[in-house]
C-alpha cells in the first residue's frame, strides 16, 4: 500500500519536472552552459598575453633575449617600446601585462662577466596572471644566462629544478576543472529541483491536493527527495561520461566509491533544497534562496581557491559545506586513486550533514503544515 | 486643458518614479538583492576567495645531511611562501600529497653535495599535486625562486662572481600581490550586475504578472516614460549599492583608492546603462518573474563572473568565447574599476570603456523599447 | 434626458477576429456596439473571449481582422487618444499592493493628468463614493477583495472617463460588495458614461441594460436581456411538492420527453420545457404542482446551447451503494476554532452532515468558510474543537480519514504538466489503488468522462470543461464516502455545471456525503442545508428554503438566495452593533 502511494508520487515528481518546459530548461540549460563555459573558459592558465620590451641595449645579448621572448608560445604579441613613457602607458592602459626593460649595459656587462640587471615590470592589478608571467620570463632569462660565458663556466654547478607533476603530468587545467564540475552540477541540479518542487505545488494549488490524500508526511518527504537525487545521479553520470570521452580524463580510482559517497552527498544537498523549499512561498523565492546558498557554497569549497588560503577564522565555516568533501572525493577518484579509507573519511561528514539537513527540512516541513 | 503637455509629462514621470521608489523600499526582495547579497559577495571576495598563496604546506626531503644541503634547506625554510616539514624519507610525504595535506615535495637527492662539488649538474626535484594546477605552478615557481636566491647568496659568499643575469621584478599598483585588492573592486561590478539586471528584470516582470502593467498602459503614459520611470530608481539604487561597497572596500578591506570619485561614478553610472537595459529586455521578453530570474542569472550574472576577466584571463580562453566576452559589459567595467582603485585615473582607458558600454546599453534599450511598445499579446 | 444624446454609440465592433497561436480563434467575427449611459454586460463562461474583447477596446491589443473603434477613434491608429479618455479596471484591479490607498490614487491622478486644483474635491468624492475614507493609509494589498475592487474602480474613475471598462469586477467579491459596486456603476451611467461589465455570472446579465453574450469566441446574443429571456417565455416551470427524493425525480424528469433543462431550487425543481412541447411531469408524482415561473437569462442560454445534459450519471451507476454502518454523521464539526495570532478566523463552528447529504458553506470572502473547510479536510489544525470524517478524528487519525475523502479544489488544481492519463494514474496511486482494480477504475473514468481523444494532452492545455471533469474523476476515483468541493464550478459554462451536478446528485443518492463551499447562489440551491459563515461564526444554518423564508418581508415576498444571503448578513451586523 505505502509502496503504491510512494511510487505514484515519485513517478509524478519525475514527470512534473520532465514535462514542464521550464523544468526541462533547468535540467538541460545550466548543465550544458556550465560544462562548456567552465571547462573551456574558466582557466587560471595564462596564454596569449602581450608583453612589451624596452631594449636600451644595442648589443647582441639584448637582441638574443628579445628573440627568446618572442619565440615563447605563451606570448601573443611582443611590443617594442621606444622609451619608458611608452612602457608606463602600455601598463597603465592594460595593453600589455608585463614589460621587460633591458639596460644599456646589458651586452657589455655579460661579455665582461660582470653581473647585469634585468628589470621586469608587471601589472599588479592582475596579480595572479602577473605572477605566472613573471615565472615564464624568469625561466627565459635563466636559459639565456646559462649561455653567457659566465653561465657556461658555472654551468656544472648551477642547480636545475626538476618538476614532477603527479596525477596530472602536463598540468592540464581541465583535469582540475571537470571533476569540480561533476560535484557542482549535482549541487546545482539537486538544489534547484528540490527547492522548486514544493514551491511550485504551492503556487499551482496542488499542494493542498497532496495534503488531503492519504499520503503520510514522511511519504511526501521521501517522494520529494528521491526524484531530485535520481536526477542528480543522472547528471553526475553524464558529466562522468563527458569527462572520460570528451575531456579525456583518466579514471584511476573506483567508480563504485564515487557513486557510493555520491548518494550521501546528494542526500545532504536535497536536504538543503527541501529546507529552502519549505521556507519559500513562491518559485521566485526558492530560486533566490538556492542562489543565496549556492554562491557561498561554491566559493568556500576549495573549488575556486584552496581552503588553506582562507583566513583561519573562516576555514571552519567550510566544514559544513558538503561540496568541500565531495570535491576531494571526485578529484581523488579520478586522478589519484584514493582508497576506501580516505573516501570513508570524507563521507562521514557528508552523512552528518545529510542527517542534519534532512531532519531540519522534515521538521520545518511539518511545522509549515500547521 | 489647463496644463501644457510638457508639464503633464514631467508630472507623470515624477509619479512613476515616486511609485517605484515606494515599492523598492517596501519590497523585501529589493533589500535582499540590493544590500544583503552585495554584502555577502563582498565578504566572500574580501575574505573567502584568496589567490594569495602565502605559506603553502610542502614537505622537504633531505636524502643527505651536509652543510651544503642544510644551507639549501634553510633557504627553502626562509621562503615566505612555504611552510616546510622536513624528513629524510620521501615516502613519509607521499600519502600526504595524495590526500592534499601538502601541496608539494621538495627533494634534495643523496648525490647533491657530490654533484655540486664536481660541477656535475646538481638537481633538486619538485614534486607537486597536479590535481591543483594553479597551486602546482606556484609551488614550482617559488621553489625555483628559493633555489636561485640560494645560488646568488652562495656565489656572493664564495666570491665566485654574481650570476650572469639577475632579475628584478616590480609589480606595479599592487607590490604585495594582495588578491583582495583586485577581487573586491571586481566584485563591485558583480553587485551592480545583480541590482541592474536581476532586480530590474524581476520588478518589471512582476508588473506584467500582477496585471499592473496593463493598467498602466491603458493610461496616457507613453512607453518611454514607463520604461525610464521604472528604471530610474534602480539606477539610483545601483549607485547606492556601489557606494556602500566602495566604502566597505576602502575602510574595511583596506583596498587603496588612488583614482577620483568622479571617475568612479562616471564608470559605474555608465555601466548601469547596459545592465538596466538588459534587465528591461529580459523582463519584456519573459513577462514572468521565474523565467526572468533564470535568464538574468545565466545571461548577466554568470558572464559577469566568468567572462569578464574578473577571475579568469580572457586572453587564455578559446577564441569563440573571447568573442562572446566583447558583449559582456562587465568586461569593460572591471579593469576600469580595478584601475580606479589601484592605479588612479587613466582616462583614455576609461573613455574607451565608457564608449563601449554606452553602445551595448543603447542596443539593449532599443530592443527593450521595441518589445515594450504599448501592446500586449 | 434625451435618448439620442445619452445613448451615443461609444464602441463599434466590426467583424472582430483575434487568434492566439493555432488554437481556434479567441474571438470569431464579433460585431456589436456599446452605448453611452448604459451598463453593457459582457457575459460568458471563462475562456469565452471576454478579456480579449476588453483589451481590444483599450487598444492594448489589435484585432487580426475587423476593426474596433472607440469614441470615434480606431484602436489600430489612435490608441493614445482612446487611452486618454477611458477608464479601465483589469481583472486584478491594476493596483499596486505595496502602495497605500492614497498613494495608488495619487499615482493614477498623476498619470491621468488630473489637475492639482481639482484633486482634493475628486479624491473626496471618490473616497466617499467608495467608502474608503477610513483606509487611505492602508496598503492596497491589505484590503479585502471588495475594498480592492472599489479602489480599482476609484482609480479608473479619477478623470471622469466617457467609457468605463470593468473586467470581471465580481470575481472574488462577495454578493454584498458586488451589489454596492453595481449601485455605484449605475449612478455613473446617469451621467452618460458607458460601462462595460464583464462577468461569468449569468444572473448579472439580467440586470444589464444591454448584453453581449460570448461563448467560445462567438457572439451568441447581442441586445436587451429581456429579448434573450423572451425565447423561453412560458416554458419555465417551478415544480413543487414532488413525491420521493427530489434528486431522483430531477434525474428522471430530465430524461423525460420535452424537458430540456432542470435544476434544483431548494425543495422545488426548476424545469425548462423544449420549444413547442407540453411536458407532463410524470416522474414528479401526482401531488406535484407545476407553476409557470419567470424565465432567467441562464434558462435562455442553456436553451440556446441546445439544452442541458440528461439526468443519467454513469459515474453513480458504477458506484456501489454506501450502506450506513450506523447513524453516525459522516462529517462532524464540534466547536471548530482557528486563531491566527489574535485574529479568530473561525469561532466555534458546529454542525453534522448525515450520510447522503449535501451541505453548503456560504459566506463573504475572508469570513472563515475556507478556514472551516480546510480544517475539516485536514489541511489546517484547529486551535480548538474537533472534526471527524467517516468517524475518524482528524487530529489522531488524519491518514485514515483522508482515505475516505475526495477533494476538489478551486480552479481544479491538477498537475498541469501531466497528461490526463498521468493525472489519473497518479491519483489512483496515491489513494492506494493498484493492479486490476486500478486499471478498472481508470478505464471506467475514461469511459464515463470521454477523455479518450485528449488522454495524452497536458491537462493545463485542456478546455475548462474538461479540466473540471478531470478534477472530478480524480476526486472520486477511489470511491470516497465524503466529497469536499471548494467552489467546484466557478467560471464553467452552464452545461458543464449541470453535468457536474447531475453526477453529484446521483452520487449523493448512492450515499456519498458532500461538503461544498460556494459563492454561486445557484449552487447553494443544490444543498440540503447551508451554514452561512460571517466574521468567523455561523450566523444561520438551515435548508435553502428555510433561510429564504426567514427573510421574507412585504417588500420581498419571494427572496432569492442572494437576497437571503445579504439580508441575513445585514441582520447579523445589526445585532453585533446592538450588542456593542
Amino acid at each position: 500500500m505505502w509502496w503504491t502511494r510512494l511510487r505514484a508520487l515519485i513517478v509524478k515528481e519525475l514527470l512534473a519536472v520532465l514535462r514542464d518546459p521550464k523544468g526541462r530548461a533547468i535540467l538541460i540549460g545550466p548543465p550544458l552552459i556550465q560544462l562548456l563555459v567552465f571547462s573551456y573558459a574558466a582557466t587560471l592558465e595564462v596564454r596569449n598575453v602581450d608583453v612589451m620590451i624596452l631594449n636600451r641595449d644595442s648589443g647582441h645579448w639584448g637582441q638574443k633575449l628579445v628573440e627568446r621572448i618572442d619565440g615563447s608560445p605563451t606570448f601573443r604579441k611582443i611590443v617594442i617600446a621606444a622609451n619608458p613613457q611608452q612602457v608606463r602607458e602600455a601598463i597603465d592602459g592594460q595593453d600589455v601585462i608585463a614589460a621587460v626593460e633591458i639596460g644599456p649595459d646589458f651586452s657589455r656587462g655579460i661579455e665582461a662577466g660582470t653581473p647585469v640587471d634585468l628589470q621586469i615590470i608587471l601589472d599588479g592589478r592582475r596579480s595572479n596572471a602577473s605572477q605566472i608571467v613573471s615565472g615564464y620570463l624568469t625561466q627565459i632569462a635563466g636559459g639565456l644566462a646559462a649561455e653567457t660565458p659566465a653561465g657556461k663556466r658555472s654551468a656544472g654547478r648551477s642547480i636545475s629544478t626538476i618538476p614532477r607533476n603527479w596525477f596530472n603530468p602536463n598540468l592540464t587545467y581541465q583535469w582540475f576543472m571537470v571533476p569540480n564540475l561533476i560535484a557542482s552540477i549535482a549541487l546545482l541540479i539537486g538544489l534547484i529541483v528540490t527547492a522548486l518542487s514544493i514551491a511550485r505545488e504551492r503556487e499551482l494549488g496542488t499542494f493542498d491536493q497532496l495534503m488531503v490524500s492519504p499520503l503520510r508526511v514522511h511519504e511526501i518527504l521521501i517522494g520529494k527527495l528521491l526524484p531530485p537525487m535520481m536526477i542528480g545521479l543522472f547528471h553526475i553520470t553524464l558529466y562522468i561520461l563527458a569527462a572520460l570521452f570528451i575531456f579525456g580524463l583518466p579514471l584511476r580510482g573506483s567508480l563504485f566509491l564515487l557513486y557510493g559517497s555520491g548518494i550521501f552527498y546528494l542526500a545532504s544537498v536535497v536536504g538543503i533544497g527541501l529546507f529552502i523549499s519549505a521556507l519559500s512561498m513562491t518559485q521566485q523565492q526558492a530560486i533566490l534562496g538556492a542562489f543565496l546558498f549556492m554562491v557561498p557554497a561554491m566559493l568556500l569549497s576549495g573549488f575556486a581557491t584552496p581552503i588553506e588560503n582562507m583566513p583561519d577564522w573562516l576555514q571552519p565555516v567550510t566544514l559544513v559545506n558538503p561540496l568541500r568533501y565531495f570535491l576531494i572525493i571526485v578529484k581523488g577518484v579520478f586522478l589519484k586513486d584514493i582508497g576506501l579509507a580516505e573516501v570513508v573519511h570524507q563521507t562521514i561528514p557528508l552523512c552528518l550533514i545529510a542527517a542534519v539537513t534532512l531532519s531540519a527540512a522534515a521538521w520545518l516541513f511539518r511545522r509549515r503544515l500547521e | 486643458m489647463s496644463t501644457s503637455p510638457t508639464s503633464d509629462r514631467i508630472r507623470r514621470f515624477a509619479a512613476l518614479v515616486r511609485k517605484e521608489s515606494y515599492q523598492a523600499v517596501r519590497d523585501p526582495s529589493t533589500t535582499l538583492i540590493a544590500f544583503v547579497l552585495p554584502l555577502i559577495l563582498l565578504f566572500l571576495f574580501g575574505y573567502g576567495v584568496s589567490l594569495d598563496t602565502t605559506r603553502t604546506r610542502v614537505g622537504l626531503v633531505m636524502e643527505e645531511t651536509t652543510p651544503l644541503t642544510q644551507s639549501l634547506a634553510a633557504s627553502f625554510q626562509a621562503s615566505r611562501y612555504f611552510a616546510v616539514a622536513t624528513n629524510r624519507d620521501r615516502r613519509v610525504f607521499e600519502e600526504d600529497l595524495v590526500n592534499g595535506r601538502i601541496r608539494g615535495i621538495l627533494v634534495i637527492p643523496a648525490s647533491f653535495t657530490t654533484d655540486y662539488a664536481a660541477g656535475n649538474h646538481p638537481q633538486v626535484q619538485v614534486i607537486v599535486d597536479g590535481s591543483e594546477p594553479n597551486t602546482a605552478n606556484f609551488v614550482q615557481n617559488y621553489a625555483q625562486g628559493a633555489v636561485a636566491n640560494w645560488e646568488r647568496q652562495r656565489q656572493a659568499l664564495m666570491a665566485e662572481g654574481a650570476p650572469a643575469i639577475s632579475i628584478e621584478q616590480r609589480f606595479w599598483f599592487n607590490p604585495e600581490l594582495t588578491s583582495r585588492y583586485f577581487l573586491v573592486p571586481g566584485s563591485i561590478a558583480i553587485v551592480m550586475t545583480l541590482v541592474g539586471t536581476l532586480l530590474t528584470s524581476l520588478v518589471v516582470a512582476r508588473e506584467w504578472e500582477r496585471g499592473t502593467m496593463e493598467a498602466m498602459m491603458a493610461t496616457p503614459v507613453t512607453a518611454v516614460e514607463l520604461l525610464i520611470g521604472k528604471i530610474f530608481p534602480y539606477f539610483l539604487l545601483g549607485l547606492a549599492a556601489m557606494t556602500l561597497c566602495v566604502l566597505l572596500a576602502v575602510f574595511l578591506f583596506g583596498v587603496p583608492f588612488r583614482g577620483s570619485v568622479v571617475a568612479l561614478y562616471a564608470l559605474s553610472a555608465t555601466f548601469l546603462v547596459p545592465a538596466l537595459g538588459q534587465g528591461l529586455l529580459i523582463s519584456a521578453a519573459t513577462k514572468n518573474q521565474f523565467l526572468a530570474s533564470q535568464l538574468a542569472l545565466i545571461t548577466a550574472f554568470l558572464p559577469a563572473f566568468l567572462l569578464s576577466g574578473f577571475l579568469f584571463e580572457i586572453n587564455s580562453m578559446p577564441t569563440v568565447i573571447q568573442w562572446i566576452t566583447f558583449i559582456v559589459p562587465a568586461r569593460y567595467l572591471i579593469p576600469s574599476l580595478q584601475t580606479v582603485f589601484l592605479a588612479g585615473d587613466i582616462w583614455p582607458m576609461f573613455l574607451h570603456s565608457i564608449a563601449v558600454m554606452l553602445t551595448i546599453g543603447a542596443v539593449f534599450f532599443l530592443a527593450a523599447a521595441r518589445s515594450t511598445r504599448k501592446r500586449i499579446g | 434626458m434625451t435618448e439620442a444624446a445619452d445613448r451615443a454609440e461609444l464602441v463599434r465592433l466590426a467583424d472582430v477576429t483575434k487568434r492566439f497561436g493555432d488554437a481556434s480563434p479567441a474571438l470569431d467575427a464579433v460585431s456589436g456596439s456599446i452605448l453611452g449611459g448604459e451598463i453593457t454586460g459582457l457575459v460568458g463562461p471563462d475562456g469565452a473571449g471576454k478579456t480579449t474583447l476588453i483589451r481590444l477596446m483599450t487598444g492594448l491589443m489589435l484585432p487580426d481582422s475587423g476593426s474596433v473603434s472607440v469614441l470615434g477613434f480606431t484602436t489600430a491608429r489612435d490608441p493614445a487618444a482612446i487611452q486618454a479618455a477611458i477608464g479601465y479596471m483589469p481583472q486584478r484591479f491594476g493596483l499596486y499592493e505595496d502602495l497605500s490607498v492614497q498613494e495608488n490614487l495619487d499615482l493614477y491622478a498623476d498619470l491621468r493628468g488630473l489637475p492639482k486644483h481639482e484633486r482634493a474635491a475628486t479624491f473626496d468624492e471618490l473616497l466617499t463614493f467608495t467608502d474608503l475614507k477610513r483606509f487611505t493609509g492602508r496598503l492596497a494589498g491589505k484590503l479585502s477583495g471588495g475594498m480592492k475592487q472599489k479602489l480599482g474602480l476609484a482609480c479608473a474613475l479619477l478623470k471622469k472617463p466617457r467609457l468605463l471598462l470593468l473586467d470581471e469586477p465580481g470575481v472574488g467579491v462577495d454578493p454584498i460588495s458586488r451589489r454596492d459596486l453595481w449601485t455605484m456603476v449605475e449612478d455613473l451611467t446617469k451621467e452618460g458614461i458607458g460601462v462595460v461589465w464583464s462577468t461569468a455570472y449569468l444572473d448579472e446579465a439580467e440586470v444589464c441594460d444591454g448584453v453581449l453574450l460570448l461563448n467560445q469566441g462567438k457572439l451568441m446574443f447581442a441586445g436587451k436581456p429581456a429579448d434573450m429571456t423572451a425565447r423561453v417565455e412560458g416554458r419555465v416551470f417551478r415544480v413543487s411538492g414532488v413525491s420521493g427524493r427530489k434528486r431522483q425525480v430531477l434525474a428522471k424528469l430530465l430524461d423525460e420527453e420535452g424537458i430540456i433543462d432542470g435544476v434544483i431550487q431548494g425543495e422545488a425543481l426548476r424545469i425548462v420545457a423544449g420549444q413547442g412541447t407540453e411536458p407532463a411531469f410524470r416522474s414528479a408524482g401526482d401531488g406535484a404542482k407545476a407553476a409557470p415561473a419567470p424565465p432567467r437569462f441562464e434558462d435562455a442560454f442553456v436553451d440556446m446551447l441546445g439544452g442541458g445534459p440528461g439526468g443519467r450519471s454513469r459515474l453513480a451507476e458504477a458506484q456501489q451503494p454506501l450502506a450506513g454502518k450506523d447513524d453516525r454523521p459522516v462529517i462532524e464539526a464540534k466547536g471548530l476554532t482557528k486563531r491566527f495570532g489574535d485574529f479568530t478566523a473561525a469561532d466555534g463552528i458546529t454542525f453534522d452532515i448525515q450520510r447522503g447529504e449535501i451541505f453548503g458553506l456560504l459566506g463573504p470572502n475572508g469570513a472563515g468558510k475556507s478556514t472551516t473547510f480546510k480544517m475539516l479536510c485536514g489541511l489546517l489544525k484547529p486551535t480548538a474543537g474537533e472534526g471527524r470524517v467517516a468517524g475518524f478524528d482528524l487530529r489522531r487519525d488524519a491518514a485514515s480519514a483522508r482515505n475516505q475523502l475526495g477533494y476538489m479544489a478551486q480552479k481544479f488544481s491538477l498537475y498541469g504538466d501531466l497528461s490526463i492519463a498521468q493525472n489519473l494514474d497518479f491519483f489512483a496511486g496515491v489513494y492506494g489503488l493498484s493492479g486490476q482494480r486500478k486499471r478498472e477504475r481508470i478505464h471506467l473514468m475514461n469511459e464515463i468522462f470521454d477523455f479518450g481523444r485528449h488522454a495524452a494532452q497536458s491537462s493545463k492545455d485542456l478546455p475548462l470543461g474538461l479540466k473540471q471533469r478531470l478534477a472530478l474523476a480524480c476526486a472520486v476515483m477511489h470511491e470516497p464516502r465524503a466529497l469536499f468541493l471548494d467552489e467546484p464550478t466557478s467560471g464553467v459554462d452552464p452545461i458543464t455545471r449541470r453535468e457536474f451536478w447531475t453526477h453529484i446528485n446521483a452520487l449523493v443518492e448512492k450515499g456519498v456525503t458532500v461538503l461544498v463551499t460556494t459563492h454561486f447562489m445557484e449552487e447553494a440551491e443544490y444543498c440540503d442545508r447551508i451554514s452561512l459563515i460571517y466574521r468567523g461564526r455561523s450566523i444561520a444554518l438551515g435548508s435553502p428554503d428555510e433561510l429564504k423564508t426567514r427573510v421574507v418581508t412585504d417588500d420581498q415576498p419571494d427572496p432569492t438566495m442572494e437576497d437571503a444571503f445579504i439580508a441575513l448578513i445585514r441582520q447579523s451586523e445589526a445585532e453585533t452593533r446592538q450588542a456593542a
